[in-house]
């Protein structure tokens, strides 16, 4: 079990900061649609904002939780913090789907 | 009681306990020993022990009014959320969640669906589901009577936990204890009190522990659990706005003393995108977490959290200083000016808005009084007095700064936490009677940790003598201090003495703090203020169930789709019980609307005429407390009626009504107050009361001349009625005592003044009900064609006077103020 979760792991630290990046640009893009075309519904608008930041900041959260050179988290085990990462990603995309109206 | 010592010295209980067993009989010896427990097993069965008994405890101590009286829901608000939970268990979630209301606020309406906090109802009914589903068949009044007392129970759960988080388990045992019996808690949360605060402290309670825990653990999952306990209080109470500018004030705290660590930026962001967003679905809140000035402190923080994080990674990157600065600087201008920039921007288009009202008033406690009447109006935002302090905290009040003492000795990130929240809720607490509340959990919070080191500090200080059985503690800094003791044994000799009865003194005052909760909960707060009660003359407790009367009469003697006026304190009872339309409720949301009718309760009859025809009114209701000395009815209101009608039409000015800055009721009083429509509900036909006991109706107005006799003829069976037997002599009775009396008459008990206008004619309304004791009375808004007639029609008031007057005899035997009239005491006019 180690060993399969492990190289899905490792590309999610790797690309953890590539990833970072990615929803930025999103991010961006959603703001500039708004300003043409308008915030109505802005529950949708806010929906697309809150998803490209929740899932950047917990994506960060994850990369601080697994990195070794944290002493703070070493009594961590990875596994329960991508458990909690994955946990937290569905209940932000259940909240964003009901959300977007 | 001793409870509350044992805990503290739980660990190493039981080796003093083996070393006496042989003392003690054997049925001691049986207990325990026999159950062959470890140590740390009979230290949990002690622990989970005393949380059961706090946990019953606080359920039992809230049902006072239950035993007295019966099971209902008390006072206004309450009302409002019992009938939507009514609707939601009837209707199912969909409809009430998209509820138009057309029963209140005639002839706007209300959007109920969204326009309040659904937590409270949610709860209950999910509770009632649980027990329909179980096989229980409860009524949902019953549910909701009870749900207060259930989470009072929950919440002293929720404060071991977190008094266990911040100092031990000690502290969090003696924190459940405290908080269970406080009274600060106890007045929002007694059985019958069916308002949101009952559930909204719980959920409060409940995210600061969750966002405590996930803070000092680091994990996801603990910053999400606290996200959805922020999501369960934003959707029961709009005090929310405290957690959403407590916590990022919190983590501000910690970034500048230096705390800042991997485990705060996980905690906060996690709890911040995902509770505001779970906030966001409740349709009353909507927006406001980026569009409200209330909630702008948390997005900042989490903007600002960014920066900082960033530029402590970036500086962990590059190992070069010089390199940093210069990226320092340019960062933080940029940061500083884009927010800055973003703020401006924001509050000057007026896309976020400014503080509301309600919430400006905390800072500025004299805006409201200015600016908007009707917060100032409520009782419950008046600034608390030193009485209401003591009352509500007792011994809690100087065991708040030891704890801080302890909390500063020691400080950690949870530390830090319980002492910035006690220290804002205490200033709120200050300004708005209403936020006791908030602050209690933190003074139970931080007295239980002044408790649980003092009487740890003295426990370890009397066994210093047992140093060498002294092995199980975990606390390696007690058995330090005890060899410390040890050594200061020889110097001073009582230590120990005094240290016993520093303990007995201890002991003494938490007794004395149950004792005062009892009594508070009993005599202060379990009253239903739907139901008065009074002491009557033999010492008997009368009722006075006035308000169900009335509003079962109007439920029964109205048309269904008949309109009812009323001031607006009583709207959310007339539509839950009695079934009809009202022009203004509790919820307060249309300042004009209230204004409107508070502008015809103030004006003279012909123009409160035309506005109540303008508003299709069919009942006007007032409540008058003259009869039975009940002090709040309309005409003690009235004088908020006019500053509220005032500030929306200046044709009602606030100094037509007094007499040289004074208010008064009586003959000297202004003559618009002694004509307006709120005056001649109350009084009309008081000034009759006096032409039915056999004096003649001239001579009831003055008292001089029936004062020269000596003795007077009266019927004995009234007679025997209105003085005790002891001291009457059949069919006569002395001059005082019947002076007393007659002058009771037309006189208002609950001004204390005989009244200054008592012809009071009425020509667009007629009376359509008052009840028994006089206290809520029902008029009836004639339509156009009749009230032309009115001179006409002979006075049939006479007759119906007889029958109200005797009946009114009867109770006057057991009426309240009664016992002082027949002491001989006149009140002075």
């Amino acid at each position: 079990m180690q060993d399969s979760n492990k190289p899905y792991e490792t590309k999610v630290i790797v690309g953890g900061g590539e990833k970072v990046q990615q929803w930025s640009v999103y991010l961006i893009a959603v703001v500039v649609y708004m300003a043409i075309v308008g915030s109505f519904p802005f529950n949708s608008f806010l929906s697309g904002v809150l998803s490209c930041v929740g899932t950047a900041v917990l994506a960060i959260c994850l990369r601080i939780q697994v990195n070794k050179e944290n002493k703070e988290f070493k009594d961590l085990p990875p596994e329960r913090a991508f458990a909690d990462f994955v946990l937290c990603n569905l209940v932000l995309h259940l909240v964003i789907m009901n959300f977007l109206g | 009681m001793g409870g509350k010592t044992e805990p503290a010295n739980g660990e190493s209980n039981q080796t003093p306990m083996v070393a006496q067993v042989s003392m003690k009989p054997d049925l001691f010896n049986f207990s325990l020993k026999t159950l062959k427990l470890k140590v740390k097993q009979q230290e949990l069965l002690i622990r989970v022990g005393i949380l059961c008994l706090v946990y019953v405890l606080a359920f039992i101590i809230r049902l006072f009014s239950v035993l007295r009286y019966e099971s209902m829901i008390h006072e206004f608000d309450p009302y409002f959320n019992y009938r939507t939970t009514v609707f939601l268990t009837e209707k199912g979630f969909y409809e009430f969640w998209n509820w138009f209301d057309s029963e209140s606020w005639y002839p706007l309406g209300r959007i109920i669906g969204g326009t309040l906090y659904p937590g409270l109802m949610v709860t209950a009914a999910l509770i009632y589901w649980v027990l329909r589903f179980l096989r229980f068949a409860v009524h949902i009044r019953e549910v909701c009577v009870l749900t207060a007392p259930f989470f009072a129970s929950n919440t002293t759960l929720v404060a071991y936990f977190f008094g266990k988080e911040i100092w031990g388990s000690g502290a969090g045992l003696v924190a459940s204890a405290l908080i269970a019996i406080c009274p600060g808690y106890i007045s929002r949360s007694v059985a019958g009190s069916y308002d949101n605060e009952g559930v909204a402290i719980f959920a409060l309670l409940l995210t600061f522990y969750l966002f405590v825990k996930a803070v000092k653990t680091g994990s996801l999952a603990w910053a999400l659990a606290s996200a959805f306990a922020y999501f369960y209080m934003v959707s029961a109470w709009g005090g929310y706005v405290f957690i959403i500018n407590l916590i990022p004030l919190y983590v501000m705290v910690l970034l500048i003393t230096g705390r800042n660590s991997m485990r705060l930026y996980v905690a906060y962001n996690c709890m911040y995108i995902l509770g505001m967003l779970l906030a966001m679905q409740i349709r009353f809140v909507g927006f406001q977490h980026v569009q409200s000035g209330e909630h702008m402190a948390a997005m900042f923080m989490f903007f600002l959290m960014q920066v900082v994080y960033f530029l402590d990674w970036v500086k962990h990157m590059l190992n070069d200083s010089k390199l940093f600065q210069a990226f320092l600087r340019i960062t933080v201008t940029c940061a500083v000016g884009v927010g800055a920039l973003a703020l401006g921007v924001g509050m000057a288009s007026g896309y976020i808005s400014p503080w509301t009202g309600r919430f400006y008033s905390l800072l500025d406690p004299t805006y409201a009084k200015d600016h908007i009447p009707i917060i100032a109006s409520v009782s419950e935002h008046q600034p608390t007095a030193w009485s209401s302090f003591m009352f509500d905290y007792h011994i809690l009040l100087f065991l708040f700064p030891a704890g801080l003492y302890f909390c500063f000795k020691r400080l950690l990130d949870a530390t830090i936490f319980i002492v910035m929240y006690g220290l804002t809720s205490m200033y709120f607490a200050g300004v708005m009677v209403r936020l006791i509340l908030v602050a209690t959990p933190a003074v139970c919070l931080i007295s239980a940790i002044a408790v649980s080191a003092t009487i740890r500090n003295l426990t370890s200080l009397i066994r210093t003598k047992n140093k060498a059985v002294h092995t199980g503690s975990s606390k390696g800094s007690t058995s330090a201090k005890a060899s410390s003791k040890a050594s200061l044994d020889q110097s001073m000799p009582f230590q120990r003495n005094g240290a016993i009865a520093l303990l007995l003194g201890a002991f003494y005052l938490l007794s004395r703090y149950a004792i005062h909760c009892t009594w508070v909960t009993s005599e202060a707060y379990s009253s239903p203020s739907i139901v008065l009660s009074a002491r009557g003359a033999h010492g008997g407790r009368v009722i006075f169930d006035d308000y169900r009367e009335a509003y079962f009469w109007l439920q029964q003697n109205t048309p269904p789709d008949a309109k009812v006026m009323s001031w607006w304190d009583y709207g959310y009872q007339i539509t839950a019980m009695g079934n009809r339309t009202v022009i203004v409720d509790n919820n307060t949301w249309n300042n004009t609307h209230i204004a409107t009718v508070g502008r015809a309760m103030s004006s003279y009859e012909d123009e409160a005429y035309e506005i109540m025809r303008s508003l299709d009114v069919d009942y006007v209701l007032v409540v008058f407390g003259g009869v039975t000395g009940y002090s709040s009815d309309d005409i003690n209101k009235f004088l908020w009626m006019v500053r509220i009608g005032g500030g929306v039409f200046p044709v009602i000015k606030e100094p037509d009504y007094l007499v040289n800055g004074e208010y008064r009721v009586d003959k000297g009083a202004a003559p618009k107050m002694l004509n307006c429509l709120m005056y001649k509900l109350s009084y009309y036909r008081f000034g009759e009361l006096t032409t039915e006991y056999g004096k003649p109706p001239g001579l009831a107005n003055s008292l001089s001349s029936f004062l020269e006799e000596d003795v007077w003829d009266v019927p004995a069976n009234i007679f025997n009625c209105l003085v005790p037997a002891s001291d009457a002599i059949a069919g006569v009775c002395p001059r005082d005592t019947l002076a007393n009396i007659m002058y009771c008459f037309r006189y208002d008990r609950a001004r204390g003044v005989e009244i200054g206008n008592k012809d009071v004619k009425l020509e667009h309304l007629e009376e359509a009900y008052t009840t028994t004791n006089w206290i809520v009375r029902i008029y009836k808004v004639k339509p156009p064609s009749l009230s032309a007639l009115e001179p006409l029609v002979s006075n049939k008031t006479f007759a119906e006077a007889d029958e109200t007057a005797s009946s009114y005899a009867k109770r006057l035997i057991v009426g309240p103020s009664i016992i002082g009239l027949m002491s001989g005491n006149r009140a002075a006019q």
